[in-house]
């Protein structure tokens, strides 16, 4: 038989094999060396780390191939990079460079306010943010591969991933106790097709792995985030703005694995020199609040 | 019988699923103690050099090269048929334990991923349907060693399965179809 290139079971393939891992953004090569030696699971490449976005503001676009190649080339693991939402040509640039995974991000400046990228029309797979369960049902039906909470990048405040996640798995937990003449009433509440709620409601979970982001800071963070129950953590600002990037990055790595196991937890918190200083979530006004593009 | 999936990143909740339809005792493995009392062990894919590295940091890679030695199947599929190898091409933490020389990434990106039908006499089992596997950003099988039995080749002859005595290596993931034959055909080497 020949080969199949570009199916659903090779996209969604691709993010569970990075589930219990660690995804780190990177601005160049000896950035993503360092993510590769702590023990990423994938790097993202980008030219400012959301904290930067958020600090000189202007507008986010995506990263100058020139820059995604050099992260290419630097590490064996897999490589995303982010589009704007809406920037579909940005993504066909992204496809034809070779990245293995596209985040059309809230943490870039949308191109597009109405419509999200038809990522159906694509081989390579996309993962997109979410706030809640509707929202990551609407990205799973456009043929995003991989979902993860928004949260509110930049900030090093977990409390949003944290209200995402719960929001997802909450909502998830209620479809299961529907009766199935109930789904068509939530489908239209959530805002989703029927068909991936009626999946949810059947299966409990999402049909694509889900992984945290935006605002995990530590290693407790990390296992924090597992515990509640995503797949996997994105973390941004988090590593490279504190103090001892390569020691923070193992130390958010091995939570990751033993999320369940305080005693390592402890053990992997100790001397991990400053955090990222951050800036309290609920400080931000609306206007530069970025989980709030897309819809 | 009780099987461990080393459960450091990746994909081992799907091994988990499988061995449990199969009315296995399967478990997670993060430290060395959750070893001892196993049959065998499942390496699952995900990324190598994460794996490697976390099985470094808490001294799993020697002891599973003793359990390797002691006679106990070991299966890696994917990472895990990287990490079991002896020559993968470059640096990175491995057990290191099989004869076979492993080209990582060997296809290309993840857009060159891509899913096919396999013949594999050896785990058919009666059951003459082709396998279908799903190579995601796959390693090959570049050369083996006299001793190594090969068991699936993609039509251009790359090697993507084989067999060493108690070891054995995938390079595409039946742990995400609902195809159980390759897991059928594990636990009878623990049998």
């Amino acid at each position: 038989m020949d080969k199949q290139v570009g199916t659903w079971a090779v996209k969604v393939g691709l993010a569970q094999m990075l589930k219990g891992g660690v995804i780190m953004d990177v601005t160049n090569a000896e950035q993503a060396k360092i993510a590769e030696d702590a023990g990423a699971c994938a790097v993202m490449a980008l030219e400012r780390v959301p904290a930067d976005i958020r600090k000189q503001g202007g507008v986010a676009r995506m990263s100058d191939p020139t820059k995604i190649i050099e992260i290419m080339e630097a590490v064996s693991i897999p490589v995303m990079a982010k589009a704007r939402i809406g920037h579909f040509v940005e993504a066909q640039v992204l496809e034809a460079l070779g990245v293995d995974y596209v985040d059309e991000s809230e943490v870039l400046t949308p191109a597009d306010e109405e419509n999200h990228i038809d990522k159906n029309q694509f081989n390579i797979p996309f993962v997109c943010g979410c706030r809640n369960l509707g929202e990551a049902l609407r990205r799973i039906n456009e043929g995003a591969a991989m979902i993860r909470t928004k949260g509110e990048a930049g900030t090093g405040d977990v409390v949003e991933a944290v209200r995402h996640a719960r929001a997802v798995l909450g909502e998830i937990r209620h479809l299961q106790n529907m009766r199935p003449d109930e789904w068509y009433r939530a489908a239209k509440d959530l805002g989703a097709p029927y068909e991936l709620v009626k999946e949810v409601a059947e299966t409990g979970k999402l049909p694509v792995v889900n992984f945290a982001a935006g605002g995990i800071a530590t290693p407790a963070d990390a296992a924090l985030m597992m515990q509640i129950g995503v797949d996997g953590v994105f973390v941004g600002s988090g590593i490279f703005k504190s103090s001892d990037p390569a020691v923070r990055a193992k130390a958010i790595v091995m939570a990751t694995t033993h999320y369940n196991d305080p005693k390592i937890i402890a053990d992997v918190s100790r001397g991990l020199g400053e955090p990222m200083l951050g800036i309290a979530a609920r400080s931000i006004g609306e206007a530069e609040q970025l989980a709030v593009r897309g819809w | 019988m009780k099987i461990g999936v080393l459960a450091l990143q990746g994909a081992f909740r799907e091994h988990v699923q499988m061995l449990r339809s199969l009315n296995v005792d399967a478990v997670e493995v993060r430290l060395p103690e959750q070893l001892r009392d196993l049959d065998g062990l499942i390496i699952p894919g995900g990324e190598s050099t994460t794996i490697g590295k976390i099985a470094t940091q808490y001294g799993l890679l020697e002891p599973i090269r003793e359990m390797v030695a002691q006679g106990k199947p070991v299966w890696g599929t994917c990472a895990g048929m990287i990490v079991l190898a002896k020559d993968v091409g470059m640096r990175q933490p491995l057990i290191g334990v099989m004869d076979v020389k492993v080209k990582r990434n060997a296809f290309g990106r993840q857009v060159d991923s891509f899913e096919t039908d396999l013949d594999i006499p050896e785990i058919m089992n009666g059951d003459k349907s082709p396998f279908h596997a799903i190579f995601i950003r796959a390693p090959l099988l570049e050369s083996v060693g006299d001793n190594v039995q090969v068991l699936a080749k993609l039509e251009d002859g790359t090697i993507v399965a084989a067999r060493q005595a108690n070891l054995l290596a995938t390079s595409f993931h039946p742990e995400l179809t609902h195809d159980a034959r390759f897991h059928k055909y594990f636990l009878e080497m623990v049998r």
